[in-house]
């Protein structure tokens, strides 16, 4: 049987991404650099969440999905913010 | 042709691709309890892994950074070749997909020998000397770039078997959800060093 032909990236759309994403690296080491304080490390993990958005939506067609699989993906991620916020409502109330 | 020896064969490409997105789901719920550990420790010790980060070589976390990110284009685009019937361009962007995943482990080994050669590793004395907030920054470090180069050892592996089933045409033009779900693997290892890598190296 025939894997479903679906329309996906092409070389060219692969090649700017990646640039993207290398361009990313540098601007998280430059940030980094920089006097930001607090709001720093969350600057750092804004930039990587959008490395792995572009690494998810098109390297990983998530782009060219059907749209269950990114439902699938929201709610893990949910999980995930769940799970490690509500940690810190404990946390930061301790010391 | 003997009717009764006529196997169905199962072949269900959607159904394979979830399967793989299932799996994946759960590897990040895995690295959401290690994250979860150095964001409670980071936040108790934040002056000591500042300091601590710095001792860690950006330079080399960069490159690796690169590295990674270079094989994730490598491995889609052997994906693509292999849809458009390109065998030898697959394999080959498969090969170089493997070879950066190597540069990479021994870039990570010549890190963790240079950390263990001045005395920093899991309960060495020198290490606990140190006091509490240092301690556990490299305790985490090795920890998850540990866990995630044993991911990296596993993906070498996959991607080698598949190299080998591209070879044989058993990864083809028509069937090549195996080397896809590689790619989605290979991926979100890909990933999970980009998250990695600001919250080791980069502790500003």
């Amino acid at each position: 049987m025939n894997e479903e032909k679906r329309s996906v990236a092409g070389f060219k759309t692969y090649v700017i991404v990646w640039l993207c994403l290398l361009l990313l690296t540098v601007l998280t080491v430059a940030v980094s650099g920089m006097k930001m304080g607090a709001s720093g490390s969350l600057t750092s993990v804004v930039i990587a969440t959008i490395k792995a958005s572009l690494i998810l939506l098109f390297f990983m067609h998530l782009k060219y999905e059907r749209f269950l699989i990114t439902a699938m993906l929201l709610l893990t991620v949910m999980t995930i913010a769940v799970i490690i916020g509500l940690t810190f409502f404990d946390v930061w109330y301790r010391y | 042709m003997n009717k009764e020896n006529i196997v169905e064969e199962k072949h269900d490409y959607h159904g394979s691709k979830m399967g793989m997105w299932m799996f994946l789901f759960t590897e990040l719920l895995l690295f959401t309890g290690l994250f979860l550990l150095y964001s409670r420790f980071r936040s108790r010790y934040s002056m000591e892994f500042h300091a601590a980060s710095t001792e860690l070589n950006k330079t080399i976390g960069i490159l690796n950074t690169a590295i990674l990110l270079t094989s994730s284009l490598t491995m889609a685009l052997s994906i693509n070749a292999i849809k458009e019937g390109k065998k030898n361009l697959s394999i080959m962007f498969q090969r170089l997909t493997i070879f950066l995943a190597l540069f990479f482990l021994v870039n990570k080994y010549f890190e963790w020998s240079s950390k263990i050669h001045h005395g920093i590793y899991p309960n060495s004395p020198e290490l606990l000397e140190r006091g509490n907030g240092k301690t556990i920054f490299f305790g985490l470090y090795y920890l998850l770039t540990g866990i995630h180069g044993l991911h990296v050892i596993a993906g070498i592996i996959l991607i080698a078997i598949m190299m080998l089933l591209t070879k044989k045409d058993l990864i083809n033009k028509e069937a090549f959800i195996k080397l896809e779900n590689t790619g989605l693997y290979w991926h979100l290892v890909d990933i999970i060093w980009v998250y990695l890598f600001p919250v080791f190296y980069l502790i500003s």
